[in-house]
């Protein structure tokens, strides 16, 4: 499906070093520092779950060793150190002990520091056990019912009550949606801590909770098997909590994950260093777990405008890549995201969707490209936004797409009625069954204005790379090269739980997962 | 002026003046499968259209969705008249001024910048309203209030505390602080509002020895009512579709008009938009 623009192979190249470039020093960043986060991960993985009065056992024994030890050897070494001198029988004991701030954590030397190297390494060794069991399960899964063709049809379901999700998810399967997104509550990207079980209250989406997460993955199972196809599912690695929901995603075999190297510093004014370096750990859980990412660039076209920023989505897209390539990811694992946003009223405005949509799918051949529907230019004339949803629709199967968020007509206006939902699959069926070969016999012109316009933007993207390389990735965010807003490295929220490491830093989870081979 | 119009009372018009024509589209939580269940969807659609004060009612498409759900749309007429002597309208009671005017009012009458603070406050992480208002990028064709020479902008993000957004008002000397809220699951976005009104009522207290006065409290999102502001206590509501060079012709309006109450030491009764 691809060679239809006629891209000089060497002029992708280019800008995949160009990216490589510019993401290098931000992966030396996150290679010598930690989050607290990312060792509350550690936990996790490590089987530490539950809350005390609401804040998990992890955010407790991490903040208790980080004031007695520091964070800058980790968290394991003092708390396995602790587990053994202190004879404790299990994480919640010592946590629920070190709470109480009756345990006194050190850094272990010698011999000590060896068998509190090999306790941990052997805790954690049964959470990443636990996910590669999650992953065996995924394909077993798929082969007893079936892997849809792509496009893969992809559903949001947003109540805030998980019991009220489940059957709205369910039904929406039935209906032919191939993924489900369970939107998450809006507050809980700026949360430091994961809340705990199933929850039935939230803003605007339902939070991303491991309990949540196990009675979602279940119901769709069993309409998976009911249907004889593998419905996928969908949640959102990011917000200050991003490496642990990583990994409660991949223990409770989750499908895919949004997860972006910037959305968070740009949307939610995150710290950008602390995103990095969450950013880099979560998507190796992710490369482990088999899970699919998702990533944001679409949101870039909702503040900036689709045309003068089309070469800032490549730019991302590509940077999005060699950090994940960098984690560990396989190709198959790159959904990356852009979106039909282009003015209705702009000149050839489906050429130019065209072109930026077919030069991602010849930029990145192997990645399941997620794209999403118009949102800026829905303007409540609900009979002309379900025009522009057959469009994108329509350039979606021309060009190629994996994964098609489904547009609805009532964009902008309130959460989707369920005949908005169902509206929006008709439209989707349509143009596939009417159209879906048409992506075969679509040919751009040689030199035509499609393919000269993919160019423009690929040769747009290299020069912005090559500026983003000279001043630093860091500097280019601060400066608002994304999404037009300027985000500082020392501003945002989160930096306070950025820590380097000292010599001697040691993660058990980071070692088993550099360590071991990477499969697609 | 219609015929109609001049008499002050119209219909919907179809395609024949005075044949009250409309369409509407709606589910109910029926089943749509046996002929007996179709036809008693397609009564109970019709009761509802007759209710509504269609009459005649059509259902022209009906489809079941799943097994516990009928999709309908429905044409008729209704039996009801518009009387347009009785309609309300809010006008707007300023005049929106190019971005050099902007400037030229806010230093002839300030002799300062005007300072304006912005924030998503409570849980609501949607920046991207308050980020249209206030980026130098803007919204619609039209640069942010960043770009106004003699605009100060403090743009404190999201999830904002409202204690927080009091005390940076206070510390920045706020003129005006603009509020997006776009969530409104649980009509979060009254709650804030008020919320915030209240921390500004009481933390600003007219007497206070440094005289430091209350900013105008100016909201924006999509679900307002703009004619709740007093309700809500704040100054001001901007609804959906609301460009930067709107909010900053309203701050001129209400802080920086010429000969008119702007600036630090007037009481805030005086000013037009209060």
């Amino acid at each position: 499906m691809t060679g239809k623009l006629d891209l000089d192979p060497a002029v992708v190249a280019q800008a995949r070093e160009l990216a490589r470039l510019a993401g290098q020093p931000v992966t030396d960043l996150a290679r010598t520092h930690t989050t607290v986060s990312v060792e509350r991960a550690v936990l996790r993985l490590a089987g530490l779950d539950g809350a005390d009065d609401g804040m998990p056992w992890v955010n407790r024994l991490t903040d208790a060793v980080r004031e007695s030890t520091g964070l800058e050897h980790g968290v394991a070494l003092p708390v396995w150190d602790a587990m053994l001198t202190g004879g404790y029988p299990d994480l919640r004991t010592l946590a629920v002990d070190a709470t109480a701030g009756l345990v006194k954590f050190r850094l272990p030397a010698g011999h000590e520091a060896e068998a509190a190297r090999d306790a941990a390494a052997r805790s954690v060794h049964k959470g990443i056990s636990l996910i590669d069991d999650r992953r065996a399960e995924r394909d077993r899964m798929i082969a007893a019912t079936s892997d849809p063709p792509m496009p893969w049809i992809y559903l949001i379901v947003a109540t805030g009550d998980i019991y009220e999700d489940i059957p709205q998810a369910q039904a929406a399967a039935r209906e032919g949606a191939d993924v489900i997104a369970v939107i998450r509550s809006t507050g809980q990207s700026l949360l430091d801590y994961v809340p705990e079980g199933a929850t039935r209250e939230g803003y605007a989406g339902t939070y991303a909770t491991r309990e949540n997460f196990r009675l979602m993955r279940a119901a769709l199972d069993d309409v998976s098997r009911e249907l004889g196809r593998y419905v996928r599912l969908t949640n959102y690695a990011s917000g200050l909590c991003m490496p642990e929901i990583a990994a409660l995603a991949g223990l409770q075999r989750l499908d895919m994950m949004l997860n972006d190297c910037m959305y968070g510093i740009i949307f939610r004014d995150i710290n950008p260093v602390r995103t990095f370096i969450d950013q880099r750990f979560s998507r190796q859980v992710h490369a482990r777990a088999g899970i699919v990412i998702n990533t944001g660039e679409d949101n870039y076209l909702t503040t900036a405008d689709a045309v003068d920023a089309a070469h800032t989505v490549v730019v991302s897209q590509l940077l999005n890549e060699y950090f994940g390539r960098e984690a560990g990811l396989a190709d198959a694992q790159l959904g990356l995201g852009h979106a039909f946003e282009i003015n209705p009223e702009v000149p050839d405005s489906f050429l130019l969707e065209l072109a930026h949509a077919q030069l991602v799918r010849e930029l990145f051949p192997d990645a399941p490209l997620k794209y999403m529907p118009p949102t800026k230019h829905m303007t409540g004339n609900v009979f002309a936004g379900y025009l522009l949803d057959a469009f994108f629709n329509l350039a979606g199967v021309m060009t190629d797409q994996s994964i098609l968020l489904i547009g609805m007509m009532t964009e902008g206006i309130h959460t989707p009625f369920l005949s908005d939902r169902d509206l929006a699959l008709e439209n989707v069926r349509y143009v596939r069954h009417a159209a879906g070969r048409l992506g075969a016999s679509f040919r751009p012109e040689p030199d035509g204005f499609v393919a000269q316009r993919a160019r423009q933007v690929l040769a747009e993207a290299i020069d912005l790379l090559r500026k983003i390389g000279s001043q630093g990735l860091l500097n280019a965010i601060a400066e608002g090269t994304f999404g037009v807003t300027k985000r500082p490295a020392d501003g945002g929220r989160g930096l306070d739980g950025v820590v380097e490491h000292a010599d001697g830093y040691y993660n058990p989870a980071v070692s088993i997962l550099e360590g071991a081979e990477v499969t697609s | 002026m219609s015929p109609a119009g001049k008499i002050g009372i119209v219909r919907p018009y179809g395609d024949t003046t005075g044949d009250g024509r409309v369409q509407l589209s709606f589910t109910l939580p029926v089943p749509f499968g046996d002929e007996s269940e179709r036809a008693r969807a397609e009564g109970a659609a019709l009761q509802l259209a007759a209710k509504m004060g269609m009459d005649p009612a059509m259902v022209v498409h009906a489809k079941g969705m799943g097994p516990d759900f009928t999709f309908f749309i429905v044409y008729g007429r209704v039996s009801h008249v518009v009387d347009l002597s009785a309609v309300t309208i809010a006008e707007r009671e300023f005049p929106v001024l190019p971005a050099a005017e902007v400037n030229l009012r806010i230093r002839s009458a300030l002799g300062r910048k005007l300072v304006v603070v912005g924030a998503c406050i409570g849980t609501d992480a949607h920046t991207v309203g308050i980020d249209a208002i206030l980026n130098v990028k803007g919204h619609a064709g039209e640069k942010g209030l960043e770009y106004y020479r003699e605009i100060r902008v403090v743009n404190m993000g999201s999830q904002v505390a409202v204690a927080d957004l009091v005390a940076r008002a206070a510390a920045e000397r706020a003129d005006a602080v603009l509020v997006s809220q776009v969530v409104t699951q649980r009509d979060a976005h009254l709650t804030n509002t008020r919320e915030m009104a209240a921390a500004f009522r009481a933390a600003f207290v007219p007497e206070t020895p440094e005289r430091l006065k209350q900013p105008l409290l100016v909201v924006g999102g999509p679900r307002f009512d703009p004619s709740a502001a007093h309700d809500l206590g704040i100054d001001k509501i901007f609804g959906r579709g609301t460009t930067p060079s709107e909010v900053a012709s309203y701050l001129v309006h209400a802080l920086a008009s010429p000969g008119g109450s702007g600036g630090m030491e007037s009481p805030r009764e005086g000013e037009g938009a209060a």
